[in-house]
């Protein structure tokens, strides 16, 4: 490990300790939060009994769901606009203004559409993603060099031919971007849609628990998302990083 | 005058005019262009700045099309598709960042009817003829500038293409390395048969490399000389301690000033 | 008006009209049960906004809103500025709060309930958390490239240490500084309603779940449509802000 890693870890494992230090001593009491080991142990608990697996596989099966559709139609999407630059300039605004709208506030109006199983989550869970894939997409197609397309055409290839060998790998570290950012926005829209209105979930899981001051249940799910993002986000920011490292940037 | 069949490349009144954004008169880049290249022959072009030679080259390539005129390759009119049988060099680097050289120079097979390991064969020949072998598993990221115009002159070549375009491949290089890297294109040239398309700003360039050289004048590019330099075809940079090597330049020279300092904003009568 | 200024106002134009026409299609085939129509809906949000309850969750809301938006821009800046300029400190703590960036934070939701009780305080926190990361993360970039050559020179020119920041750095910087702050404001504005959404008896996002529980539909539109055209109309500002920076650094 790197000198700076190192600090790095030094520096979260006394973070924790610290919470830790807080929590046994009472200065955060026990009804706010558990100490971090108690947290860990509740975990390993939870998944051991397998009593949160219906939950936990619901919900990320939703998030996967949602991710695969941004990032399909957002790709396709972005190929697509780029070709056209009057639509393109049209969106624009919308794209620029659209995470600062509630986007949660269709949520009902999917309900009504779609009726009460899982694909209204799944809705809010693409809503909130695909402007994000389109928009870094877009950034990196914008930046695929001119000369690039023109040896494609020279050596003869069709329009999606060259979509598919040039432009989008070309693309590639900034299309990553988007789906990191889609990542965390498919699980954002299944959780929140649960907080909101659901059956079951782990987002469903984590409110019911929090109603009944059940922190046994409640800290342990909301450590395993997160830990779940962390961990797709660092294997992500891994794969971008040897990318860019082939481009020599 | 009707297209002469032997001609391996045929322009005919070719005009280009590049649309207004604003709807206004378009800007005329090129023409009105007549020439033939002959088959097998090294045919290069000068002029001035932004008199369009690139937009001949994308022509004559099938990349653009005129906009009166006709242009023939093989006997067949060029319009909108590119024809089989033609290789592109292009001035900026077009090597693809995320492929190693080896899988750079094989996507110039992509189209080819050849088997798996035929094409693996022949990346293999092409990357030994351009000194490349050592390189085949490297990153352009990791080469120099003048490697990487190799590797992408290798991916032109491994199709054996009958006719090679190259628009001033060698600009971003020192003097010492277009050098070198004239002398292989005369030695490729040679070995392949292909007839040779080379667009320059250096004129020692022109008139060491090319069996033609045409002169461009200023915006919209015409031509307005035709050199020929009547080298024997087993030359190399050796050409340029002959005498004639300089009444060649001297002569582009001589064309191109007016040309030059018109595109500069001088008139052409002033110092 | 110049050409430029005619065509982003027809472009403009073009994308409302989309949008409202969007609109009066998904009513026609959703129904009354899902959606209101776009004149109905502006009928009643003018209805909506001359009484005095309504004033008074839209004050609420604002003065949360600013609450979170003040405390974020601060304490990004802060933190940006400071890990920006001490090299080891940026380097050991940018990957965590990129890390920290890509988590689902609606999942810390009920932690900042638990530590903060229902209230104010809930929701400027969680609207805050929301901003205060993008801000401190382009502050910290901005501070790291600024061009060398800058300060050289306003060295050259004497200048003292708050001159050559207030001189020389800040305005280098602002264009990014800026950006960032754009980034923050959007992501405030989303953070605070989803705050208000859960936490609050009172604000418009309090009323929003109101209205989904009581399936008012007029309300959710209404309460959207103000949201959307707040979100809109400041994020183009600002974006025109942004642009009009960039465009002179």
């Amino acid at each position: 490990m790197t000198r700076i890693g190192l600090y790095r870890a030094l520096m979260i494992a006394a973070a924790v300790l610290l919470l830790e230090g807080l929590c046994l001593s009472g200065m955060i009491d026990r009804l706010t939060m558990p100490p971090p080991h108690r947290i860990l142990l509740d975990l390993a608990t939870i998944l051991v009994s397998g009593s949160q697996n219906a939950a936990i596989l619901k919900t990320l099966t939703n998030a996967s769901i949602a991710l695969a559709l941004a990032l399909v139609l957002g790709v396709v999407g972005a190929v697509a606009l780029h070709g056209h630059r009057s639509a393109r300039e049209i969106l624009e605004p919308l794209f620029a203004t659209y995470y600062a709208v509630p986007i949660f506030a269709f949520y009902p109006l999917l309900i009504v559409l779609m009726g009460l199983g899982d694909a209204p989550q799944i809705g809010i869970g693409f809503m909130l993603g695909v402007v994000a894939v389109i928009v870094n997409t877009l950034n990196g197609l914008d930046r695929v060099p001119r000369v690039l397309r023109k040896t494609a055409r020279i050596q003869r290839l069709g329009m999606v031919e060259i979509a598919l060998t040039v432009t989008l790998p070309c693309a590639a570290p900034y299309v990553l971007t988007g789906v990191k950012f889609a990542v965390a926005y498919s699980l954002i829209g299944v959780i929140g849609a649960e907080f909101i209105m659901s059956r079951g979930g782990m987002g469903y899981e984590i409110s019911f628990a929090y109603t009944n001051f059940d922190n046994a249940t409640m800290y342990p799910l909301i450590l395993l998302i997160l830990a779940v993002s962390i961990a797709i986000n660092a294997a992500l920011s891994r794969w971008e990083k040897v990318l860019l490292g082939r481009r020599g940037q | 005058m009707a297209h002469t069949s032997s001609a391996h490349v045929s322009l005919r009144g070719v005009t280009k005019v590049f649309a207004s954004a604003t709807g206004g008169a378009g800007l005329q880049a090129l023409g009105p262009v007549d020439v033939d290249l002959r088959r097998s022959e090294f045919f290069a072009v000068v002029g001035p700045s932004g008199c369009g030679k690139s937009t001949l080259l994308e022509l004559i390539a099938g990349l653009t099309a005129a906009t009166t005129g006709s242009v023939e390759f093989e006997g067949r009119r060029v319009a909108g598709d590119i024809p089989d049988g033609i290789g592109v060099v292009f001035q900026e680097d077009a090597c693809f960042p995320w492929l190693c050289v080896e899988a750079n120079v094989a996507f110039g097979l992509r189209k080819a009817a050849l088997a798996a390991a035929a094409k693996v064969r022949r990346v293999r020949e092409v990357l030994d003829l351009m000194g490349l072998a050592e390189f085949a598993r490297a990153y352009p990221a990791q080469l120099s500038g003048g490697m990487r115009q190799r590797v992408c002159i290798a991916r032109t070549l491994v199709s054996e293409p009958r006719l090679i375009l190259l628009d001033e491949p060698f600009g971003a290089l020192d003097q010492q390395t277009r050098l070198l890297m004239g002398e292989e294109v005369l030695r490729l040239w040679r070995g392949t048969g292909a007839t040779v398309f080379l667009i320059t700003h250096a004129l020692d360039e022109a008139a060491m490399l090319a069996d033609r050289i045409a002169v461009m004048s200023a915006r919209p590019g015409r031509i307005i000389d035709l050199i020929e330099t009547h080298w024997p075809r087993e030359r190399d940079s050796h050409i340029v301690e002959r005498s004639e090597f300089g009444a060649v330049t001297a002569r582009l020279w001589k064309s191109l000033r007016e040309e030059s300092l018109k595109t500069i904003g001088r008139p052409a009568g002033q110092a | 008006m110049s050409a430029g200024a005619w065509r982003s106002t027809r472009n403009a134009a073009v994308l409302i009209v989309g949008l409202l026409i969007a609109w009066q299609l998904l009513y026609a085939i959703a129904g009354q049960a899902a959606l209101a129509p776009p004149l109905a809906t502006l009928r009643y949000t003018a209805a909506l906004l001359a009484t005095e309850g309504f004033r008074g969750h839209l004050s609420e809301s604002m003065r949360a809103f600013g609450a979170a938006l003040t405390i974020a821009v601060a304490s990004g800046l802060l933190i940006g500025f400071w890990l920006g300029f001490h090299k080891l400190a940026g380097e050991v703590c940018e990957p965590i709060l990129v890390a920290l960036y890509s988590i689902p934070k609606i999942t810390l939701y009920p932690i900042l309930l638990l530590a903060f009780g229902l209230g104010m305080s809930a929701k400027v926190a969680f609207g805050a958390l929301h901003g205060i990361i993008p801000v401190a993360l382009f502050t910290i970039n901005v501070v790291r490239n600024v061009k060398p050559i800058l300060i050289k020179t306003g060295r050259v020119h004497g200048l003292r240490p708050t001159e050559m920041v207030r001189i020389v750095l800040f305005p280098a910087a602002l264009p990014e500084i800026f950006t960032g702050l754009r980034v923050g404001f959007s992501l405030t504005l989303i953070g605070t309603l989803l705050g208000e959404m859960f936490a609050a008896q009172r604000g418009l996002g309090y009323l929003l779940m109101t209205a989904i529980g009581l399936h008012n539909v007029e309300l959710i539109m209404a309460v959207t449509l103000i949201l959307f055209v707040f979100a809109a109309a400041v994020s183009s500002v600002l974006l025109a802000v942004d642009r009009r920076l960039h465009a002179n650094a």
